[in-house]
């Protein structure tokens, strides 16, 4: 699906401007500036579509209504139908969620000794880290250092991050890169072995790996490859959690899973649990569309909220400003951040630059918003969506022809696919929901402050402030990961557990009755979105005809 | 505008899901036709976005019996389309430790044996919903050139479509998943600045430098942030 002719119209105007904006030179805005254009148009600073929390360990915090609803949500068991003497698995250490967290932590717990259980809701290895296309950030050239890299992520997360975790997560980055070039991933590299690294939006050095585009993919692939050579790791597709288990010593133990393909109830009884279950895409907050992948539905948040867990900077998501707008089987896809570090430009309807293509996500995200809505200076396709260019036949002329094909194979081919040639042609833009900033509050081994429970990755917060750079997800997944696979062993080796229960479980819905919300609250965790275009009428819609999703209680 | 508008909401597609008839509007992917007609999928669905594999689909059309394959999540539907997703594929998986071998062909067929009885049929390479030369590859393994295997199976999904279709019980994305990996692990020279950055981490290098900006107040770190040297392009 071609251009249609009027946007072709814009199209020309792009094209007669790109002698001239390659050498015009936006400068970057202030870390003052930022706070400025943020407040005004970022997303997170709406005030509709969000609402305070009733209860829990965040209540009268405000959040996104739809991650609200998931926090606040009802048990899919009821305890008393639940017999919690029958142990279906009897584990160390149980994973929850196989993207790169969930699959570092079981590499490291297995290597330190434990039992290892994977329990994951799609396949082993579908999650968001697979769709990760840019890279990943590691201090490891001779002009950089883990403190510079520190440094960009604390100003690109507005100062506001756990100063521990960024630390952590930067001291332990080339070790991660490394471990992972160990495992035998194909990093991109020069002849003599130096790695070929690129500066993404907010960094002041170059240190992004990346394998082409498909840096997620491949990383994800050798993981996948390592968990099913390693002994005493055992895994579970189409499995996912739906509640925590606690003794009553109120130390996490075990966790009750659902065979989504029968409803059948297991239980698994663990010395500790590691909730890797990524992030909430799938909730659409504000209305946006996502990158994210099918199971991002917040899952993890949900049953550690309910077992005690606070949340830190729950109500920060990452809009990416550059999510396809065009053709409408696109909409919400990532187009990766490498284009702007190639050199792509964001251009309004009348070939002009929005912003600097290498302001940091939030603010480039503020600018398109900005552009598009008060401006008027957005180009709208036939469905009615709106959007900017991002100029990406530019990179050819910057870099040379023939570099869109050679670093962005992955991008190309998908366009291609549509009859979109992304080497002569631009690609529509607008922000769209990519990732959630904050989540469950962690030390920096990722542990909560609920004894036995660890949520290393995108569930667990703190690391990234209010706005996360690119590369440094896919690195937050490794590096805690391990540090949480590494230290989760070692409690389980030592703890000792009592008497497993539900009640807190009991005391939840006790309390949601008392507020009088139990009717108008969905069941949590979601599990999966549900797009089928009919209501899914032939499950139990135990409350009210206004759920559009999670409508089953399952025990 | 309006035109477009009124034309992508009235053209309706005839397709066929397992055989079964459905009604759809153009401009749907087969995965959004699936949810449209009423599918709320569990498997054949991973990421949405082309990266993941989980939506492998073999498909044809009433007048032309010749079979496709795509990805449901990155392919368009199309008039008098029959689909059915094959979202899982029986392939035996090898255990093997990664450490312990050498990057030849040797002990590739070690582990795949049946990979010398590959007599060059395409049936794989015609399977590829990503365009994967897969026979190529697979003669390139057999000659031990592992950098071409790894050039051009690098876009592989391991959605499994070319083991279904693989005469000899073959399984060419797992073939190539291990020679990936042996590839990376020994046959790419090896980062000497990353494993001297490793090293002056261990050692504690930088960990005095971080106590000084940790205990820096904010106005002065916000202004060291704003003024630090930016490496240019």
């Amino acid at each position: 699906m071609p251009y249609p002719p009027y946007m072709e119209e814009s199209i020309r105007k792009l094209e007669a401007s790109r002698q001239r904006r390659m050498k015009e030179e936006i400068p970057l805005i202030s870390s003052d500036e930022r706070d400025i254009i943020v407040r005004k148009y970022h997303p997170d600073y709406r005030e509709t579509g969000k609402r305070k929390l009733l209860l829990g360990p965040n209540k009268d915090e405000t959040m996104p209504e739809e991650l609200a609803n998931q926090l606040e949500g009802n048990s899919r068991v009821d305890p008393d139908k639940v017999d919690l003497s029958k142990i279906g698995y009897d584990v160390d250490v149980l994973i929850i969620g196989s993207g790169g967290a969930g699959l570092s932590a079981a590499l490291l717990a297995q290597e330190n000794g434990a039992k290892v259980l994977i329990a994951t809701k799609l396949r082993l290895g579908d999650s968001n880290t697979i769709g990760a296309e840019g890279g990943t950030q590691a201090a490891d050239r001779p002009n950089d250092s883990p403190v510079l890299h520190y440094l960009d992520t604390m100003g690109g997360g507005h100062f506001e991050n756990v100063p521990e975790l960024v630390w952590a997560m930067a001291r332990d980055a080339p070790m991660a890169i490394k471990w992972l070039e160990d495992l035998g991933v194909n990093w991109d590299k020069e002849t003599d072995g130096s790695m070929r690294e690129l500066e993404l939006a907010g960094e002041c050095r170059r240190r992004v790996h990346s394998c082409k585009d498909y840096t997620g993919l491949e990383v994800m692939r050798v993981l996948r490859d390592e968990v099913r050579c390693r002994d005493n790791i055992d895994y579970i597709e189409f499995e996912p959690a739906i509640e925590l288990i606690m003794d009553d010593e109120g130390q996490v133990a075990g966790a009750i899973l659902v065979n989504l393909e029968t409803n059948e109830l297991s239980l698994v009884r663990a010395k500790a649990v590691i909730v890797a279950t990524g992030g909430l895409g799938r909730l659409h907050t504000q209305g946006f569309p996502t990158t994210n992948h099918y199971g991002a539905t917040a899952d993890g948040l949900a049953m550690a909220y309910r077992v005690g867990c606070s949340l830190i900077y729950g109500d920060s998501i990452q809009y990416h400003p550059t999510g396809a707008v065009y053709p409408l089987q696109f909409v919400g896809i990532l187009i990766t951040e490498n284009v702007r570090a190639l050199g792509g430009q964001i251009i309004n309807i009348d070939g002009e630059q929005v912003a600097c293509n290498l302001e940091p996500r939030d603010i480039l995200a503020s600018f398109e918003i900005r552009e598009c809505t008060e401006r008027h200076k957005g180009i709208t396709t036939p469905a009615g969506n709106v959007g900017v260019w991002e100029d990406i036949p530019l990179i050819d002329m910057i870099h040379g022809e023939g570099t869109i094909a050679r670093r962005l194979p992955s991008l190309v081919h998908k366009f291609s696919r549509f009859n979109i040639d992304l080497i002569h042609e631009p690609v529509l833009v607008y922000p769209t929901l990519h990732y959630q900033n904050g989540g469950v509050r962690m030390d920096a081994n990722s542990a909560t402050e609920v004894p036995g429970l660890w949520v290393p990755g995108e569930v667990g917060g703190g690391v990234h402030g209010r706005n996360r750079l690119g590369g440094n997800a896919t690195l937050d997944i490794y590096v805690f990961g391990r540090r949480a696979g590494r230290e989760a062993t070692r409690y389980a080796k030592e703890v000792k557990l009592g008497k497993l229960t539900l009640n807190h479980v009991r005391q939840w819905q006790k309390e949601l009755e008392w507020l009088g919300i139990v009717k108008e609250r969905p069941f949590s965790p979601m599990l999966l979105p549900n797009y089928a275009r009919q209501p899914s009428d032939y499950l139990a819609d135990l409350y009210t005809e206004k759920l559009q999703s999670g409508l089953v209680k399952l025990a | 505008m309006a035109e477009a508008e009124v034309a992508e909401k009235v053209r309706m597609l005839d397709i066929y899901i397992m055989e079964k008839h459905y009604q759809v509007p153009e401009g749907l992917t087969i995965q959004t036709a699936l949810e449209y007609c009423g599918y709320r999928l569990i498997r054949g669905c991973g990421c949405r976005g082309g990266s993941c594999g989980a939506c492998a689909t073999v498909y044809n059309f009433t007048h032309d019996p010749t079979l496709r394959y795509g990805l449901a999540c990155q392919t368009a539907v199309e008039l008098d389309m029959c689909v059915v997703q094959i979202p899982c594929f029986p392939t035996a998986k090898p255990i093997y430790d990664i450490k312990k071998l050498r990057p030849t062909v040797d002990q590739v067929l070690g582990i795949y044996p049946d990979l010398a009885t590959c007599f060059g049929c395409n049936n794989c390479t015609q399977s590829c919903p990503q365009d994967i030369e897969v026979m190529d590859f697979m003669s390139a393994a057999l000659r031990g050139d592992f950098p071409a295997v790894t050039a051009e199976s690098f876009e592989c999904v391991m959605c499994g479509m070319c083991a279904a279709r693989c005469p000899q019980g073959l399984s060419p994305y797992n073939i190539a998943m291990l020679i990936r990996r042996l590839h990376g692990r020994y046959l790419l020279p090896k980062s000497k600045h990353l494993e001297e950055k490793v090293k002056e981490i261990e050692e504690g290098k930088y960990d005095a430098e971080y106590e000084k900006l940790r205990s820096t107040p904010m106005e002065e770190l916000r202004h060291i942030y704003d003024e630090r040297w930016i490496e240019p392009k």
